[in-house]
């Protein structure tokens, strides 16, 4: 299989455009003749769905929560990327290109990023229309703060909610064109496969969550907008519906599935407190704009943190790399993070956690100016520690919180399967190795409000408006059947240990040996328990309840289902990746300092993974996508 | 600790329900209320029953979806949580919690403590949003907006759309969610426009749902988890008179 990710020639600054001036349009009284499946209502999905609408195309939406605006984009905290320059600090789209290019220790394609940082802008404008109350100065023009990884004030923030407030702009977008009759509004529907028919994506197959009705549903084209898997690792900071059905059943289709390895640990996350734990609760990144990260220099020192002296604490961010401190990126800080505690330093019960302190920070601009920016972070932060960040520093460890792999696609935002297209978390296309922060949003909506709405017309230009093979096609009837048989065996095992049982138990083999750090022997042996572990599974997991009813465990063990499978594909492609790079240090390639060893000569790819079946283990198949570097040098990332 | 559960069961929309009981003895102070849900719905299993039925999705008191009513209060005893965000620590040794979903016609019951909340989706639909579309906006700085506004703006625009104002309401009434859009769509210079329209369709639209009127009992405001202000309503209400005789 070749791999074309179809990247328009010219100038990088001038690829958009003129991808835009050459390609293909649909005819207005045209665009109502197709229709469009938008799986997924986060800010990519939504974006996309009432933007599509607005064109004229008839847009089914579907989501797994009882309303589009509870997707898992409204969790966002801090900020929204964009290179306005309205502080005058130098920054330019070249600058956001080539921040997020380095961010990302160069695995991500050149002219996608140039293009996510030449749209931002608009973003901004469009969600200021909307009437999203971004922060602003005394002046009444946006206010911008700094983030990881950026030597500028780039980003656009909503106190600590910019997710929410975008995602309702993006919502409200999307309800003005269900009330225009453009949009078919599918709450609690779950896509359990994509239909494919003469090698084109022609549907989904859902199920009704509230009935548990199956049912086929056509469409011109299929957008997934489903967001991460990060909820492999059970605990991650990912809402608890977040999940990897919908892009992994494409996979298995024929969709191919891009560096699965690359998994996001957030530095600064409220630390695990017992087995109950559920999830974890991500304390903004912004928050390290004032707080300063340290741990106690002595091993054990039991000390109330206010009463360790500034000479027995060792600020080891600020130390190690001067130059960025405590905004060095998120794999650097997590990464320092887990050697500390590593080395016997960590604080709290479990001693693995770290302190991040305000002190000096309220000190220096008072507690009032610190509330106004982190307030509501602060008050969460109480609630569920228990204790009161305003008096005493809070404690922090990294958790899984994005995902940069995910599925392959070209320029297009297309995947190998014509008429499947893919945006927002759940493509692989944007980040490389590492995302930067505030630039998840930024991606979502670039894609859903401008590229997709733009390249799917491209795609459907080539389709014949009104094509139609009808639900009762033997592809459909097929992947119907299959999707329930799936549920009725998961039913029908009636085994001895729960489903939360079998996700927590894998979650740990993930974070334990795909997580943080990974070396060969651990991966190899991750692969055999993963294994062993999805057998039994099948053999031994309890699902209560009835198909054809409301059955949250039901739903959640289908899920479970296919992360086991997953895990095994991330396991496959990290053991493939020997190299460092971004959120992926194999410990075999590191420096004395433990920096990540990049090896550009062998692995500057796309690791694109083709689905060739499973039995007792999953058979996959490479293909590389190699990357190209015409317009950035490549460097050893340095934030010292 | 030990806490003595009594929490509500019910098949489907058109089936009577019931209260069933559980004294769970492995709760510790750390949970949060849901996750004490989630280890009774593992003990459940274990002992082959069926698990008790909730909403929740991001637990970190933000997307709207839970919205328990806990010993007859939505989302709980503490003040300015959603219950995602309660943690058990409220609570001590042996006692007793009802758990309830939130009452109201308009959010019929799906199962358990589950309610179907579309009627805030089509409240929305009739009209709360800005009509602009995509690509046709102004450079962002070119509206200002003085920031005193911009954050009263801000403090209507966090409703997370849960509902437990309905459920706190004698008389089941959604104005509170209502009036927070359009207060928030109100107080920025983008939403001006069409201020009299919006209010007219949505209010409209809340009275076709089934919800009931407001009297002014400010239990809604109570048990707001992000604390939206009941002036809201009366702001509401004087844009409603206004837009019908003018
Ligand atoms: C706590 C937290 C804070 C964050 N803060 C920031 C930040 O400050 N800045 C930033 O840039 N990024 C941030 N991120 C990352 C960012 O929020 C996400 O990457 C982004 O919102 C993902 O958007 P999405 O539209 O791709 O997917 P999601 O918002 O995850 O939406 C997925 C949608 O798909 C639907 N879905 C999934 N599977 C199915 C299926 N099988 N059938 C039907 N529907 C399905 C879901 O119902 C949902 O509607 C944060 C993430 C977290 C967890
Ligand atoms: S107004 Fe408050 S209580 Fe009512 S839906 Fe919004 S957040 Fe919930
Ligand atoms: S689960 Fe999201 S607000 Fe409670």
């Amino acid at each position: 299989m070749k791999l074309d990710s179809k990247i328009p020639e010219g100038p990088l600054e001038q690829k958009w455009s003129k991808y835009k001036k050459d390609m293909k349009l649909v005819a207005p009284n045209n665009k109502r003749k197709y229709e469009v499946i938008v799986v997924g209502t986060g800010l990519a999905g939504g974006a996309a769905a009432a933007s599509m609408a607005e064109l004229g195309y008839n847009v089914k939406s579907f989501c797994i929560q009882d309303s589009a605006r509870r997707a898992h984009s409204i969790a966002a905290q801090g900020g929204i990327n964009a290179a306005k320059n309205y502080p005058n600090d130098g920054d330019s789209i070249w600058g956001l290109f080539y921040d997020t290019i380095k961010g990302g220790d160069y695995r991500s394609r050149e002219a996608n990023v140039y293009r996510l940082a030449e749209v931002a802008n608009e973003i901004i404008d469009q969600a200021v229309a909307q009437g999203v109350p971004f922060a602003r100065e005394y002046s009444g023009l946006l206010a911008n703060r700094s983030f990881g990884g950026a030597q500028v004030s780039r980003t656009f923030y909503a106190r600590g909610q910019t997710g929410q407030q975008l995602l309702l702009g993006a919502y409200q977008a999307m309800m003005r064109q269900v009330h225009a009759g453009k949009i078919e509004y599918l709450p609690r529907h779950e896509m359990l496969d994509v239909v494919i028919i003469g090698g084109q994506a022609r549907g989904i197959i859902t199920r009704n969550l509230v009935t548990g009705e199956i049912k086929s549903w056509e469409a011109d084209a299929v957008v997934l907008a489903t967001g991460g898997y990060g909820n492999v690792f059970y605990l991650s900071t990912n809402a608890k519906n977040s999940n990897v059905t919908a892009a992994w059943r494409a996979h298995k289709k024929g969709a191919l599935f891009a560096n699965p390895c690359y998994v996001q640990v957030h530095p600064t996350c409220i630390p695990v407190s017992g087995d109950y734990q559920s999830k974890l609760t991500l304390m903004s990144e912004s928050l390290r704009n004032d707080g300063r990260v340290w741990v106690p220099k002595k091993k054990g020192d039991d000390r109330h943190p206010n009463d360790i002296p500034e000479e027995d604490r060792f600020y080891y961010l600020e130390e190690k790399y001067p130059s960025f401190g405590n905004l060095v990126p998120r794999d650097v800080a997590s990464r320092n993070a887990k050697i500390v505690c590593d080395e016997g330093l960590g604080v709290g019960e479990t001693g693995l956690a770290v302190y991040l302190d305000f002190r000096d920070a309220i000190k220096r601009d008072g507690r009032e100016t610190v509330e106004a920016k982190y307030g509501n972070l602060f008050d969460m932060y109480e609630n569920i520690a228990g204790e009161n960040p305003y008096e005493r520093p809070m404690r922090i460890y990294p958790a899984v919180h994005y995902t940069m792999g995910g599925l392959w696609v070209d320029y297009n935002l297309m995947t190998n399967i014509p008429g499947l297209f893919a945006t927002g978390e759940a493509n692989f296309s944007d980040h490389g190795a590492n995302r930067l922060g505030a630039s998840a949003l930024m991606q979502g909506l670039s894609d859903g409000y401008f590229v997709l709405p733009a390249t799917i017309g491209n795609y459907l230009a080539d389709v014949k408006p009104g094509t139609r093979h009808g639900t009762d096609h033997t592809a459909f009837v097929e992947a119907e059947k299959a999707a329930q048989e799936n549920i009725d065996k998961l039913l029908s095992i009636n085994g001895k240990r729960t489903i939360v049982d079998f996700h927590r138990t894998l979650g740990k083999i993930v974070w334990d040996k795909i997580g943080i750090a990974r070396n060969k022997e651990d991966l190899e042996s991750a692969i055999k328990e993963i294994q062993e572990l999805r057998e039994e599974f099948w053999a031994n997991v309890y699902v209560p309840g009835e198909k054809n009813n409301y059955n949250k465990y039901l739903e959640f063990a289908s899920r479970v289902a296919d992360f086991f499978e997953l895990a095994e594909l991330m396991a496959k492609d990290a053991l493939d990746r020997e190299e460092s790079c971004g959120c992926h240090l194999r410990e075999e390639y590191q420096s004395e300092e433990g920096e990540a060893i990049r090896n550009d000569e062998d692995f500057s790819y796309v690791a694109a993974w083709e689905y060739k079946g499973i039995n007792g283990e999953l058979k996959e198949e490479l293909h590389k996508e190699n990357l190209e570097f015409e317009f950035v040098e490549l460097k050893q990332r340095s934030y010292k | 600790m030990t806490i003595h559960l009594k929490y509500w069961k019910q098949d489907g929309p058109d089936v009577p329900g019931h209260f069933e009981e559980y004294t769970l003895n492995t709760v510790n102070e750390h949970m949060s209320f849901l996750e004490m849900l989630d280890v009774l719905n593992e003990e459940l299993q274990l002992e082959g029953k069926d698990p008790v039925e909730f909403d929740y999705d991001c637990r970190e008191g933000i997307c709207g979806s839970c919205n328990l009513v806990i010993n007859g209060q939505a989302h709980g005893p503490k003040a300015k949580v959603a219950c995602c965000q309660l943690h058990m620590r409220n609570y001590k040794n042996g006692d007793k919690i009802t758990i309830e979903p939130p009452r109201a016609a308009a959010f019929p019951i799906i199962k358990d403590l589950v309610v179907n909340r579309g009627a805030f989706d089509r409240i929305i639909e009739a009209g709360g949003y800005v009509s602009v579309k995509t690509g046709s906006a102004q450079e962002a700085n070119a509206i200002p907006i003085e920031k005193e506004k911009s954050d009263a703006a801000f403090d209507y625009a966090t409703c997370i759309g849960c509902g437990a104002c309905v459920a706190a309401c004698p008389n089941a009434s959604a104005s509170l969610f209502t009036g927070a859009k359009l207060a928030h769509l109100n107080h920025v210079p983008q939403g001006e426009v069409e201020r009299s329209n919006r209010v007219v369709a949505m209010v409209d639209q809340m009275k076709e749902e089934g919800f009931g009127d407001c009297s002014n009992f400010a239990e809604c405001e109570a048990v707001c988890p992000v604390g939206i202000s009941i002036s809201a309503i009366a702001e509401m209400r004087r844009d409603y008179m206004k837009a019908m005789f003018s």
